[in-house]
């Protein structure tokens, strides 16, 4: 076949085609790949090694996990290295190693060349402690300290175990009262505040209400008119339960040294890879295990134990470590939120342009407007949510209700509610275009139908159409929500933080707290990645963080597809 | 006129003769006494947007009696049956003049509730539509509209109607199933039994049986001569066999105009206008 018949075929456009859509694919599962590989393998215990290793700057002994191994040329190794040309070879390879040990043995990552390891082992007695601070530490155990004494036991495992174990619970006591009663009492305490200062305005307001009408003032005697005008409010009541609540708080407060006191009891000695030893206080061990002694079950279950802490428990350390609980809470319920505020919203809109306005140029022109609103930049939409939201309908509320905690701002300041109104802005072109799209598959047949048994459009539009248009609509929520879920850029400007002391919801009433900031997953990847000190031991974190960001944008997305399907089934056969 | 087209139309003549014994006895509509009257149609124009769809077309619909409405694809049959329970008014740039009174009340009057008025005058389409919903729940539709009726008796009026489109017995276990799967025929009953339900007083049939088999056709003429003794009927059809078959009376439009109303009998077999005879004998397909 000649290459002119060829072309005219079409085979080579079903080739360009169908590697265009490979392309895509390949693109898409590497990215997902990349991301799954490193984010998932962060959590694998890795067996420590020991390693000694000699270059020109001297003999070294260093212990920890490789993280990372790589090939690099002479050139690079040069430029890396200037001074050990004398080195032979065109490729080196390279390893990371995280040695932990911040603090006492820094840094806690660092690179060596495999040819210059003169000795490597791994030690079965090797234990990793993950501290509260300053990442991992690894050692071997010396001696438990109970209260300076050594005890009897020193060496046992399982002895370190149980009083990890023991500091462990303690510390959860410690949280909850910390995030419990405390807490609340905090809370209480501020609602009194304000209720005193809401008693004062009040009187303020009663006084110069009172100055102002000379008449009444001008018929009182002297003593009762300098009665009326003295600032006089009552807060006995209030000073009484305020009172109650620091008595609650003293005793908490009481509490929570007594379980300090506790977790001062145990101190550890280990010994480090160069020979020293160090102790810690138990206080700061989160956890430890012996990755060289582990069987491959313990490992599994260590590593499912892992990724469960990273679902399920707040971040430390500048969030570099521990888990991203509230950064997953918030993402869910905002994105939620949005949905629910966008759902109504663009809904209603698509039902007036498709159902109730009259078809002409108008309406056109607003249909290309909203179309083209779903292009405009995710930061303007930030931007105007700050202007317009925050500060002008927040600032509003404020002024109108929330007068006693001012100058404090309640809604007149970045929260959870202004970043779903923002994002819920943002999406509904989206929504409103698919639900035109959903009205105009319904076939006009059955609208007569209906208002021909003597239906309202109300009630046909109620009653048959939106349930129809339901598919739709869902298709709409769904890519708004893909689309909000994934958005950064706005909430910066709009309620997200770096470091949320309190969840969005909680016990105290209201027990949603709209007007509070949040943690975002997608925020929490840009903090991690590019804000922290300590960009090694946080970039395992950024994987992890974005594979949970995209798996959840997928389960948000499968749950409204099945739903949709299942809609739609039941549709099938009536709509065009 | 050649001695071969004579008698092709005489053999038409015959077929339609068999099938109209019954019915020759009714009574020319325009002497009708006033209480006999349904729908009163004086002098009726309609225009979408500049166009012109009816013209002047005046008619006296008897009660109880199923008048048909014949003429050429076109000519304002659907337009001027959708007249009938202001189903026009939805369409934008109608513009209607005269007058169409229902039992003696115009119905396009102010205080006319245009729901009310659908519920009194059922309609049919040509294309079966049942909701994408059970076959109860389409029966039950209109029923739960207005009629706040208790589980027990909305049994009963959906199995009265669908007893009245002659689908209780297929349908009797059925009801839960979703109306979509039904045959064609089935749905065009269903819908038949839809409108039947909240007891309309006159039934619009906009070529019911135009999109079914001659099974399903034959059945819903055996509904219509069920149904007749109850309902005033109007039915649009473009076949004239079926219009001779089921209809006591036969109006003949032609470009928006009415040319010609009267017993079926006198249509088919002794039509006063040229134009009427040379559609029935088939001149203008
Ligand atoms: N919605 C409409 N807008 C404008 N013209 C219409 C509309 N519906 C029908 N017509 C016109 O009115 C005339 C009569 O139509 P119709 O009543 O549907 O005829 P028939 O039912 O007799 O075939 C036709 O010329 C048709 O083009
Ligand atoms: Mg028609």
């Amino acid at each position: 076949m000649s290459l002119g018949s060829w072309i005219k075929s079409g085979d080579p456009w079903i080739w360009m085609t169908a590697s265009a859509v490979g392309a895509c694919i390949v693109a898409v599962l590497g990215l997902l790949g990349l991301i799954a590989v490193n984010g998932l393998a962060h959590f694998w215990p890795a067996d420590v090694v020991s390693l000694r290793y000699k270059n020109d700057l001297g003999e070294f002994i260093l212990a920890g996990e490789v993280v990372q191994r790589e090939t690099i040329s002479r050139d690079q190794f040069l430029e890396a290295s200037p001074n050990r040309g004398n080195v032979d070879g065109a490729e080196f390879e390279r390893w990371m190693i995280k040695s932990g040990n911040r603090k006492f043995d820094p840094p806690d990552f660092r690179w060596i060349f495999e040819h210059e390891v003169v000795e490597q082992q791994k030690n079965e007695e090797m234990i990793v402690f993950e501290r509260a601070e300053w990442g991992n530490a690894y050692g071997t155990l010396v001696a438990i300290r109970e209260r300076g004494a050594e005890i009897a036991s020193s060496y046992s495992w399982d002895e370190l175990q149980d009083r990890i174990g023991r500091v462990e619970q303690l510390r959860n006591q410690a949280r909850k009262i910390q995030k419990g009663s405390i807490n609340r009492i905090n809370y209480k305490l501020e609602q009194l505040r304000l209720e005193e200062q809401r008693r004062n305005l009040r009187e303020e307001e009663r006084i110069a209400k009172l100055e102002r009408n000379q008449e009444r003032l001008s018929q009182l005697s002297d003593a009762e008119r300098s009665r009326l005008l003295t600032f006089n409010i009552e807060t006995a009541d209030l000073e009484e339960r305020r009172r109650k609540l620091n008595d609650e708080y003293g005793l908490e407060e009481l509490r929570l040294r007594n379980i300090h006191g506790q977790l001062d009891r145990d101190e550890i000695e280990i010994k480090i890879a160069d020979g020293r030893t160090i102790s810690i206080g138990l206080r700061d061990i989160i956890r430890a295990w012996q990755p060289n002694k582990m069987s491959i079950g313990q490992k599994i279950a260590h590593y499912f134990s892992s990724i469960w802490v990273f679902l399920s428990q707040d971040s430390r350390e500048a969030n570099t470590e521990g888990g991203v609980f509230p950064a997953l809470f918030g993402t869910v319920l905002m994105v939620l939120l949005m949905s629910v505020l966008v759902t109504p919203f663009g809904v209603i809109a698509a039902l007036y342009l498709r159902e109730y306005a009259k078809q002409g140029p108008f309406v056109q022109l607003i249909r290309i407007a909203v179309n083209n609103l779903a292009g405009v930049p995710s930061i303007v939409y930030g931007v105007f949510g700050l202007g317009f939201f925050i500060y002008l309908v927040g600032g509003s509320i404020d002024d109108l209700f929330f007068k006693a905690a001012q100058p404090a701002p309640t809604f007149g300041t970045p929260g959870l509610m202004w970043a779903s109104l923002t994002l819920a802005l943002l999406t509904v072109p989206v929504v409103i275009v698919s639900t035109e799209e959903g009205l105009t598959r319904i076939p006009n047949a059955l609208r007569e139908g209906s208002l021909a048994l003597g239906a309202t459009k109300a009630e046909t539009l109620f009653r048959i159409v939106l349930p129809m248009a339901s598919p739709s609509i869902l298709t709409g929520v769904i890519l708004a929500i893909a689309r909000a879920a994934g958005e950064v850029a706005p909430l910066m400007l709009v309620g997200v933080v770096k470091l949320a002391p309190t969840l969005p919801i909680d016990g105290n009433f209201p027990f949603l707290h709209l007007d509070r900031k949040f943690m975002h997953l997608g925020f929490h990847i840009y903090d991690v990645g590019f804000q922290s000190p300590n960009v090694d031991a946080a970039r395992p974190l950024v994987f992890a963080t974005a594979l949970l960001l995209v798996l959840i944008i997928i389960a948000l997305n499968l749950t409204a597809i099945t739903l949709r399907n299942r809609l739609e089934a039941r549709y099938r056969g009536a709509l065009i | 006129m050649n001695q071969n087209d004579q008698e092709s139309r005489d053999l038409r003549r015959v077929n339609l003769d068999t099938t109209l014994v019954e019915s020759s006895e009714t009574l020319d509509p325009n002497e009708l006494p006033d209480e006999e009257i349904c729908l009163n149609v004086s002098s009726l124009s309609l225009h979408y947007g500049e166009a012109l769809a009816l013209k002047d077309i005046s008619m006296k619909i008897p009660r109880q009696r199923v008048t048909a409405l014949i003429g050429p694809s076109g000519c304002g049959k659907s337009t001027l049956i959708r007249c009938f329970n202001r189903m026009n008014d939805l369409i934008d740039g109608v513009r209607i003049h005269g007058r169409i009174e229902l039992d003696g009340t115009e119905i396009h009057d102010r205080n006319v509730d245009v729901a009310q008025l659908r519920r009194q005058v059922g309609m049919v389409f040509q294309r079966p539509n049942p909701f994408p919903k059970s076959v109860y729940e389409n029966v039950a539709y209109g029923l739960r509209l207005t009629e706040n009726l208790p589980k027990s008796e909305l049994d009963d009026r959906v199995e009265w109607a669908l007893k009245s489109a002659a689908l209780w017995e297929e349908m009797e276990g059925r009801l839960k199933e979703s109306a979509l799967g039904l045959s064609g025929g089935q749905q065009q009953r269903l819908v038949i039994a839809r409108a039947v339900a909240v007891k309309p007083s006159v039934l619009l049939l906009d070529e019911p049986a135009s999109a079914l088999d001659p099974l399903s056709t034959l059945k819903i003429e055996e509904l219509i001569a069920q149904l007749k003794s109850d309902y005033t009927i109007v039915i649009v059809t473009h076949n004239m066999q079926q219009a001779a078959r089921v209809s006591d009376y036969t109006s003949f439009l032609y470009l928006g105009e009415l040319i010609e109303f009267d017993s079926t009998a006198n249509i088919f077999l002794n039509p006063s206008k040229q134009q009427t005879e040379d559609y029935i004998t088939g001149r203008y397909g």
